[in-house]
């Protein structure tokens, strides 16, 4: 009984969340003189309003899932992995990499595409494994090895671009040369999503959920995060645990890079990340790091990525306002859990 | 390369690590009373877009200013809030800022894209601007950027000179004892994080009216100072003059990449622009060394004469965060 109570009223502090972030975002559009209303049902028809809009929404949550799903290992273990942004930019060079590698070789197309992806998922590792080195054997705090470890991805990756593998003759922010359509990942129809792509996330949500719930590793993982001093003391190698635990998320966050370019762009452009690292934090953030989550608010953090594309074009306002609603959302949810928290010691 | 354009480059890098140097101390301040401000990268983004917004508005340099310091000081409220009272991860608050700002700025800021604005001159100190060499540097530059060198040794001066600052030095190391003689801990977290907020603040316009005139979105090319500036934070060890250098070494190579870009065209600019995050990377792990385990088993094994010396340098490099950093504060 006093579970449930419990949990109704944290239910009902969420929703005091979200009225706070949509009042929130509905002043800031009228501070620009929008019509609220207008913006929200824009962003809603955008993200659902025809087929091949749903299909886009999909093609966004398959990176959203996976690097989440990576994140919360990092997360589990008390690791702040910012540096997943590069770890996805290194994944989609390693695959690109691949690929240029059998371009003009007789070797199978689909044997070539899952060699691309595997080795996106050791490219993501690598750079996990970096951050990691830097953390436990060289002190660096992971945020800050892992935001120099972003820049230098990028620089890596736009270097690549306008340098060894750019495009014969015009080297330019479009990226590189297309890859011909035998080396695509096979999409659905003429939409822009694959199955293959779908599954895959499906694969990562499955795993991740079992891994944390269901296992001793995901366990000591926990341990390790509540408190290194007491799980070393518990007998958990706790360093070990921190590396796997990156090398685990690099894995997700290459396999996302990879994809991007094998599904979705079918070569590297400068912003293959796109940013959807950074929205894999915030979104284990806002589900309070519950794997079994995932999935429904990866997809709301998708729709209004998409939905947002039609604000420039129908409003003239600028798409990043979808980017704000998420950034308000969880902050007002973490806000109002701890004023929930405060509120509840009080008693 | 002549004399005079070394002089005016060095110039240029006192004005560009003006802002870093603002922004730096300002969350000096914040950790060393305990709070991590990790919103610094959105604010600066915001702020700078709020400042040049109300300067073209009201056509005045100072109201600028002052909106930015307003807008700094309002999202460190925030992050004050959230973790002081409602003892929230201070990280956690500090990033979802970092990221909702800077979609803020861009999302506000489209109405003024490329507009023209007021610029911010130089104003030369008379007597001193006419010192060989000195003059040139240091003397020629914006009020703000005199503000900032001011900045530093007064910043300096509070936390280890004057009483409120021993106590400041107090609430950020422990606490709890702090509290014991008086202090009210919650309200100087409060206070610090606040003010430093504001200093960060000033950071923004500093860039859109004076080092990188005028507002032009995602390509105003302030993203990613905020994180530079907190990795100064922790590089100057929480010692504003070390932090100063810092910012000033960051500006000095960039300055340096800039030159370099013309001779070595081969680089492309991208990378060279981006040159100086390995860097950042290298002296944190230099001044973190020292701190690790394997550091000291290493130094166990090496000879007396040279032991000694080695660890005067890494504890000369070595930096400490304050012990209470990023932890709430319960009174018992």
């Amino acid at each position: 009984m006093k579970q449930a109570q419990s949990r109704s009223l944290s239910a009902l502090f969420q929703i005091g969340g979200l009225i706070l972030a949509f009042g929130f975002v509905t002043i800031i559009l009228l501070l620009v003189d929008a019509d609220p209303i207008e913006a929200f049902r824009l962003i809603w028809q955008g993200a659902v309003g025809n087929s091949s809009r749903i299909a886009s929404v999909l093609v966004v949550w398959v990176p959203l899932a996976l690097v989440t799903c990576g994140v919360l290992v990092t997360f589990t273990a008390g690791l702040w992995n910012i540096g997943i942004e590069g770890q996805i930019t290194l994944g989609a060079i390693f695959t690109t990499g691949v690929i240029r590698l059998f371009l003009d070789t007789p070797v199978s197309p689909v044997f070539v595409i899952i060699l691309s992806i595997l080795a996106g998922m050791v490219g993501g590792a690598i750079w996990a494994a970096l951050a990691g080195v830097l953390k436990v054997f060289g002190g660096v705090n992971e945020i800050f090895g892992g935001l120099g470890l972003n820049f230098i991805a990028t620089a890596l990756n736009i270097g690549l671009i306008f340098g060894a593998w750019s495009r014969p003759g015009v080297a330019s922010m479009s990226g590189t040369e297309p890859f011909p359509e035998i080396y695509w990942l096979p999409t659905f129809q003429n939409f822009r999503f694959s199955w293959y792509s779908i599954l895959l996330s499906v694969i990562g949500l499955v795993v991740i959920y079992f891994l944390l719930q269901g296992t001793h590793f995901g366990l000591r993982l926990k341990a390790v995060g509540k408190g290194i001093k007491s799980a070393f003391r518990l007998g958990i190698p706790t360093w070990q645990h921190m590396m796997l635990s990156f090398l685990i998320c690099g894995l997700f966050a290459g396999l996302a890079g990879a994809l991007q370019v094998v599904a979705v762009y079918h070569r590297l452009i400068p912003a293959i990340s796109s940013g959807y690292g950074f929205m894999g934090l915030m979104i284990a953030m806002l589900i309070n790091y519950q794997a079994i989550w995932v999935a429904p608010i990866a997809l709301f953090f998708a729709a209004l990525n998409i939905g947002g594309i039609q604000l420039p074009i129908v409003m003239k306002l600028d798409s990043t306002l979808s980017g704000v609603l998420q950034g308000s959302l969880v902050l007002f949810i973490l806000l109002m859990q701890g004023v929930k928290q405060r509120v509840l010691g009080k008693q | 390369m002549s004399g005079d354009v070394i002089l005016l480059g060095l110039a240029g890098v006192i004005a560009s690590g003006a802002p870093i140097v603002l922004a730096a101390i300002g969350e000096t301040l914040s950790e060393r009373a305990g709070v991590i401000n990790l919103s610094l990268n959105g604010l600066i983004i915001l702020s700078a877009m709020t400042g040049f917004w109300v300067a073209i508005e009201t056509d005045s340099i100072f109201l600028g200013f002052l909106a930015g310091a307003l807008v700094g000081a309002l999202v460190s409220t925030i992050v004050a809030f959230s973790s002081i009272t409602l003892k929230q991860s201070q990280v956690a608050v500090g990033f979802i800022l970092t990221i909702t700002c800077r979609d803020l700025a861009y999302f506000l800021g489209n109405p003024i894209m490329g507009r023209q604005g007021p610029i911010m001159f130089s104003t030369p100190i008379p007597l001193l601007r006419e010192i060989p060499i000195v003059g040139p540097v240091f003397f020629q530059q914006s009020l703000m950027s005199y503000f900032s060198m001011f900045l530093i040794f007064l910043a300096w001066f509070w936390i280890s000179k004057t009483r409120p600052g021993l106590m400041l030095q107090g609430i950020g190391e422990k606490p709890a004892a702090a509290f014991v003689r008086g202090a009210n801990v919650l309200r100087m977290r409060y206070f610090y994080t606040i003010l430093g907020g504001a200093l960060v603040g000033l950071a923004g316009p500093l860039y859109t009216l004076s080092v990188k005139p005028g507002w032009k979105g995602t390509i105003t090319g302030l993203d990613g100072i905020g994180w530079i500036a907190l990795a100064i934070t922790i590089f100057g060890g929480w010692n504003p003059i070390r932090v100063a250098f810092g910012a000033y070494l960051f500006a000095f190579l960039q300055w340096l990449g800039l030159v370099l870009q013309s001779t070595w065209t081969f680089i492309p600019s991208q990378v060279l622009q981006v040159a100086p995050f390995p860097l950042m990377i290298l002296t944190l792990l230099l001044v973190n060394l020292g701190n690790t385990e394997w550091m000291e088993r290493l130094l166990a094994t090496l000879p007396d004469g040279i032991r000694n010396w080695v660890r005067k340098l890494i504890r000369s490099l070595r930096s400490q965060p304050p012990a209470a950093l990023g932890t709430p504060f319960e009174r018992q």
